[in-house]
């Protein structure tokens, strides 16, 4: 690994928080809230990827649409190149969009069916006022080919393509305002294998050749394995463990993240592998558990009353390694203060025996 | 050898389409002994799903199965058998567990109104001893306070609930077989993990044999014995679950393997399959993969590979079989 990294970085989000209002009764009285994101901060560099990964409901989705301010923040601070985007106005926000783009999930619901697929491509480029006529429409042929489209397929409409294709002229309409960041929400989880590995492998040379960086927000381990630098796990909207891909796929710190790594199946049927298998079910975000949202499924061994009282602070535990657990040694969050919220069990290096490496 | 639980044999299921015939499922053979768990994987449009849906007979027009399919299942062809007898299989000797938890079941009954409803249509007997059935059931698939949550909607349990009741739905009647198509595929990676366990535990406890449908590769390595792969309404390959992860045949069976990226094996750059899953309605001739594979020659476009024998159990429907030399000639090739 390189030196610490000094740049500042492109992308800066610092406590963002979105809670959601839970309205009942017939004159909507709010009568709880549901906290999708609860305090998330995290930097993404120029050229990098960072990961988002968790489960359903874990906010990771919520925490994309919040930086691309299709979903208002309740609290924190979102800078993109030294700018807060949560205090620009409508028209200024827009005009950073150049800057920003966003990749969806569902190549069928992310294309509007009345355009063909070179207005689709082409609108940035009107809105923007980047390129208009002749220059624009050979700048949508370059992008189609780009992305590994043929410049015919201008004037068809998106039914006629396949999932992969789609996700093609996705990645074409994101790249046409010339962004330095991307969202990247679940960009290949509606793909089948072998088209995923296409796009993967797009999405690679691009960010290669033109200096992108991703926000690539996925529940597929593997895959974030294999295209991101570095891995942010979402837990229960909030940021629960934080490292490079090498070490948080080597060595997990966070018992959540142990637990979702040894979930992932393995395709090699002569790998008998411990699995630690967690116990019911993600619990409610309207209702989160108190001090570790995590602890009434946590498995490890050093588990006691002060984990459902202390919230535990992300951590440096190893350089450039950040876990939030009070358990897990080295915590700043000390035994007598961890006594004092009725802890009996002393913290102690947890690592059970995760998947192989060959 | 013993008669297998289930023996089909040159299954042809086709749509008659307007824009042609969809041969989605194009004479497909194979055999489920009992007690045993086969997985049969392949990408979306392969004709997996089909398959499954015609071993029940739930294809609707234009779809139809070719009158010279045969499906034997406890001594009876059921591609042959009256609509009466069919209703008499589903759910108390094949049952099926579907990917979508949500719509498998009915929104409007409480969930042991459901589970006691196949009870009693194949059963008989009270509607208490139902119910009581239905809660025990519950409690097999390890539903915490059974006799509260059967009084339950769908909509108040979670997916992984969810599909803890589809599943118990399944083999509330012990069947024989259980067709899991995409069983794990809309729920989260830890839960999918306590649903494959508890699959695992409830074969090992009832010895049903499973037919288990996924695109997953992983899940198939981690749960099936035997391994089917499908390509273009046919079966390409098929092999012990550790031969076929060792010593893929297929090209297209080796390139689904290279595509998928793993926990633990950073790779720079993925190895992909070009193209994409031709329309059933208009397979290619000749070998139906030659037109994305690799080491297609001349033949390949022209001459339908019939299913070469590779070794013990591992069959492979690929020219390569009768010519070894063109794989490793066409790596290095390719390395050069």
């Amino acid at each position: 690994m390189s030196a610490p990294d000094t740049r500042s970085p492109l992308l800066s989000v610092r406590g963002l928080v979105k809670h959601f209002p839970i309205k009942k009764g017939l004159f909507g009285k709010t009568s709880g809230q549901v906290r999708a994101v609860d305090g998330v901060s995290f930097d993404v560099m120029a050229g990098e990827t960072l990961g988002l990964v968790g489960e359903s409901g874990c906010g990771k989705s919520t925490t994309g649409r919040m930086i691309l301010r299709l979903i208002e923040p309740t609290a924190g601070t979102v800078e993109f190149d030294g700018i807060n985007l949560v205090s620009l106005d409508a028209r200024a926000m827009r005009a950073l969009r150049r800057k920003i783009q966003v990749i969806f999930q569902d190549p069928f619901s992310s294309l509007n069916p009345r355009m063909t697929v070179g207005a689709i491509v082409r609108e940035g480029l009107t809105i923007h006022k980047i390129a208009e006529g002749a220059a624009a429409d050979a700048r949508v042929r370059q992008l189609l080919d780009e992305v590994g489209l043929r410049a015919e397929y201008m004037s068809r409409y998106p039914h006629e393509f396949s999932g992969g294709q789609r996700q093609r002229i996705g990645i074409a309409r994101a790249l046409a305002v010339e962004p330095t960041f991307i969202v990247c929400d679940e960009p290949v989880s509606a793909l089948d294998v072998s088209v995923q590995a296409q796009v993967i492998n797009l999405m690679q040379d691009l960010q290669r050749d033109r200096g992108l960086a991703y926000l690539f927000i996925a529940h597929d381990l593997s895959v974030v394995e294999h295209i991101a630098d570095r891995v942010a796990v979402m837990y229960l909207g909030k940021i629960v463990e934080l490292a490079s891909s090498e070490d948080l796929y080597r060595e997990p710190l966070m018992p959540y993240t142990q637990a979702l790594l040894s979930a992932v199946p393995v395709a090699d049927p002569t790998v008998k592998k411990t699995r630690v298998v967690l116990h019911g079910d993600v619990p409610s975000p309207a209702n989160p558990p108190s001090g570790c949202v995590f602890h009434p499924r946590c498995q490890h061994p050093a588990k006691d009353a002060a984990c459902a009282e202390i919230v535990p602070p992300l951590e440096e535990k190893a350089p450039n390694h950040w876990a939030a657990c009070i358990k897990q040694t080295p915590t700043g969050v000390e035994w007598g203060v961890q006594q004092a919220a009725g802890g009996t069990k002393r913290p102690e290096r947890y690592l059970p025996v995760l998947a192989p490496t060959d | 050898m013993a008669e297998p639980l289930l023996r089909v044999r040159d299954l042809r299921t086709y749509f008659y389409t307007e824009n042609g015939v969809a041969r989605a499922v194009d004479g497909v053979s194979f055999e489920i002994g009992a007690g045993e768990t086969v997985g049969l994987v392949g990408e979306s449009g392969c004709g997996k799903s089909v398959t499954a849906l015609s071993l029940l007979r739930l294809i609707r027009p234009p779809g139809r199965i070719e009158p010279n399919s045969e499906i034997h299942f406890d001594g009876k062809n059921l591609v042959s058998v009256d609509e009466g007898f069919m209703r008499s299989v589903r759910g108390a000797r094949i049952s099926m567990v579907f990917q979508e938890p949500m719509t498998a079941l009915n929104p409007v009954f409480t969930i042991g109104d459901q589970i006691a409803e196949v009870v009693c249509v194949h059963h008989g007997g009270s509607k208490k001893e139902a119910w009581d059935r239905a809660v025990q059931m519950l409690e097999t698939v390890g539903i915490a306070s059974p006799a509260q949550r059967a009084h339950e909607y769908p909509h108040q349990m979670s997916g992984g609930m969810r599909q803890r009741v589809v599943i118990a739905m399944a083999l509330v009647m012990n069947p024989a077989l259980v067709i899991a198509d995409e069983p794990t595929t809309a729920l989260d990676v830890t839960i999918q993990a306590q649903i494959l366990e508890l699959l695992r535990e409830l074969q090992q406890k009832f010895g049903t044999s499973i037919l288990l449908i996924t695109h997953d590769l992983g899940v198939v390595a981690e749960s099936a014995s035997r391994v089917i792969v499908m390509y273009g309404g046919e079966i390409v390959e098929e092999a012990p679950v550790i031969e076929l992860f060792a010593t893929a045949h297929h090209p297209y069976t080796e390139g689904l393997l290279n595509a998928m990226p793993q926990v633990g094996q950073q790779r720079d750059r993925l190895a992909t399959i070009p193209g994409s899953v031709p329309p059933p309605t208009a397979w290619p001739q000749g070998c139906r993969f030659h037109d994305r594979c690799a080491y297609a020659w001349e033949r390949c476009a022209t001459e339908h590979p019939p299913l070469y024998q590779i070794g013990a159990g591992h069959v492979s429907r690929c020219h390569l079989a009768e010519e070894p030399e063109r794989r490793a000639a066409s790596a290095e090739q390719r390395s050069a």
